[in-house]
């Protein structure tokens, strides 16, 4: 019977958030071991806690020794600055470089974030400050959408309508390129854009709004002179996560991008980070130094990932200070 | 009101008529994704694709080991996940003393969200095909998952747990129980909305996976059944309509996959918004 009531008691109050601030007392709530169910369950919770700890570690783990072989067989200079990547030649050594892989990436991204900031940018303050309530509700919910959809399905309108159309635009025999593959990255990266640089603007305190207003600026001088400037770290924040997200991206752009190792340019077939991984890993031997070479292409992205994570920690953090 | 000068004015227009663009071409790019795939997909959507299986005996298409390999994934990932994640989330808040211990799972837990899929696709091969010799199928690839979705459980998991007053943990504890019965009677039921929408959004991660499927699930397209698909190649939805896509040339089969990919965003993003609400109220 009493504890239906504590269930209730959780369940039914309106303070439930209010109180949530509250600093634990973890000191007064520990009970020792008096009962062996409690000692177990706080070991298998301990355990929870650890496993996914471990799982980090693993994974690094694991890309740094299978990743770093093949880079000391090719050598690191080799490695990151080779203009070509033939793994299988035949009648000349293989090589190895993956310059072309890291620009194209490096270029995809930007040219991504070229397009898809000013315009995730401009939506996301459309959303916030000029859109009637109705019609910006509604566009959130589409945006959300845009968000869930698998990025499978993007390669494939991406395939079937924006290639053929660059082909047509520009006569090439192929419109499988750079150029498709960032289009396909820009509207990825989107709602992302939109929904973490709408917070920050609606974090925007409207006193700083209505003094400009009060001073006689007009609502476009306001937004963009006082709100935009005041939500930066936010919208930093957003740049960042769309370059984690587009330099992290891969089945969306194996099928638009055309799949071919070149130097990157725009409208040549291009290779990717992520999707030399993919293309090549059906071809490589098991052990091969191949198949190495590409679990040190996935150490690289990974180095990569986990330098925009740290600057993505830095602008939040600094966020939250000022 | 005062007459503002004619380089305002225009600074003013141009921004609107910019933002305004902006709105609209946000707008109509959703409209077309949605308009053409349901164009191109639902004409394609039949029984016979829906209930078939792909033979090149027979020379039909069908998606049925798709849908069910799908069902299969999700069944296993989060069977295995949601004990873990929502055990990790119950230890950072409920248990832990040591607050460089919480800081050391916290910042593992974030780093593992900011991975791309493509890289747990190359770990989950080396270590659950290769490693652990479990064969491309749909328990390495549910493994694979795993490590994916840790993280979105635990946060979403955690910050529910926070938003249980702790007056609650204290009456709880004051009335003579112990910390396990607490934490189930009391900061559970507290915070079952919560985990109830960290579950749907993470089945949604694992309905649009692809990337770090490939190579750990597999691309086979024969349907089996449980068992035999934990250690035979098992496509997925997501993995299907890449390979029908690019490596078949079956367009009208992507886009008829494309369709239901997009009928179940739609329902995984409103029940996630329903049950959050209504879970809250209960």
């Amino acid at each position: 019977m009493e504890y239906g009531s504590l269930e209730n008691m959780a369940a039914s109050s309106p303070e439930r958030v209010a109180d949530a601030a509250a600093v634990p007392h973890r000191a007064l709530i520990k009970t020792g071991g008096q009962k062996p169910l409690e000692v177990v369950m706080h070991a298998l919770f301990l355990l929870c806690g650890i496993l996914a700890v471990g799982f980090v570690l693993v994974i690094s783990v694991y890309l740094i020794v299978s990743g770093v072989p093949a880079i000391r067989q090719i050598g690191l200079w080799n490695f990151l600055s080779g203009e070509v990547w033939e793994p299988t030649a035949t009648t000349r050594d293989p090589s190895f470089g993956i310059l072309p892989f890291i620009l194209t990436s490096v270029y995809g991204t930007a040219g991504a974030i070229l397009i898809g900031v000013p315009v995730g940018l401009f939506t996301a303050l459309f959303l916030s400050k000029v859109a009637p309530p109705k019609v910006a509700k509604a566009i959130h919910g589409a945006v959300e959408l845009l968000a869930g959809i698998p990025s499978v399905v993007y390669g494939l309108v991406g395939m079937i309508v924006l290639v053929p159309a660059i082909q047509k635009a520009f006569h090439l025999s192929s419109g499988a390129c750079l150029l498709a593959a960032v289009v396909v990255l820009a509207v990825m990266i989107l709602p992302s854009i939109v929904n973490v640089s709408e917070t920050a603007i609606n974090a925007v305190p409207r006193e700083y709004e209505e003094a400009s207003l009060a001073l006689g600026a007009t609502e476009m001088e306001t937004l963009f002179r006082v709100t935009l400037p005041a939500a930066r770290s936010g919208v930093a924040a957003a740049v960042v996560l769309g370059v984690g997200r587009a330099i992290g991206e891969a089945m969306a752009i194996v099928m638009v991008a055309g799949n071919v190792s070149n130097m990157p340019s725009l409208l040549t077939g291009v290779r990717f980070l992520t999707t030399a991984i993919t293309s090549g890993m059906s071809y490589a031997a098991v052990g091969s130094l191949y198949q190495q070479a590409l679990f040190s292409i996935g150490l690289v992205l990974f180095l990569f990932i986990m330098l925009i994570n740290a600057l993505l920690n830095l602008f939040i953090k600094r966020k939250k200070e000022g | 009101m005062e007459k503002l000068s004619a380089r305002r004015r225009a600074y003013d227009r141009t921004m609107r008529t910019l933002l305004w663009l902006a709105g609209g071409v946000t707008c109509a790019l959703l409209v077309f994704m949605i308009g053409y795939i349901f164009f191109r997909g639902v004409p394609n959507l039949t029984w016979p694709l829906l209930s078939g299986q792909t033979s090149y005996l027979k020379n039909t298409i069908g998606i049925l080991p798709n849908i069910v390999n799908t069902l299969y994934i999700i069944l296993v990932a989060m069977v295995i996940v949601l004990p873990l994640g929502v055990g990790a989330a119950i230890y950072l808040t409920e248990y832990a003393t040591s607050h460089r211990l919480v800081a050391v799972i916290e910042f593992a837990t974030e780093s593992l969200a900011g991975i791309p899929s493509i890289i747990y696709g190359l770990v989950g091969m080396l270590i659950f095909v290769q490693f652990m010799n479990l064969q491309n199928g749909i328990l390495a690839g549910g493994l694979t998952l795993v490590i994916m979705i840790l993280p979105t459980i635990v946060r979403t998991t955690q910050e529910s747990l926070k938003t249980v007053p702790q007056s609650y943990r204290e009456g709880a504890l004051a009335l003579g129980s112990g910390k396990w019965h607490m934490v189930r009677t009391v900061v559970i039921p507290g915070a079952v909305d919560g985990i109830v929408t960290g579950c749907i959004l993470a089945i949604g991660r694992i309905v649009g996976e692809s990337a770090a499927l490939l190579y750990t699930a597999g691309f086979g397209l024969v349907l089996n059944d449980f068992m035999t698909a934990l250690h035979s190649s098992s496509a997925t939805l997501t993995v299907a309509l890449y390979v029908y896509a690019s490596e078949r040339g079956e367009t009208a089969v992507a886009f008829a996959i494309a369709t239901i990919l997009l009928l179940l965003t739609l329902v995984i993003n409103l029940t996630a918004g329903i049950a959050g609400r209504r879970l809250k109220r209960l």
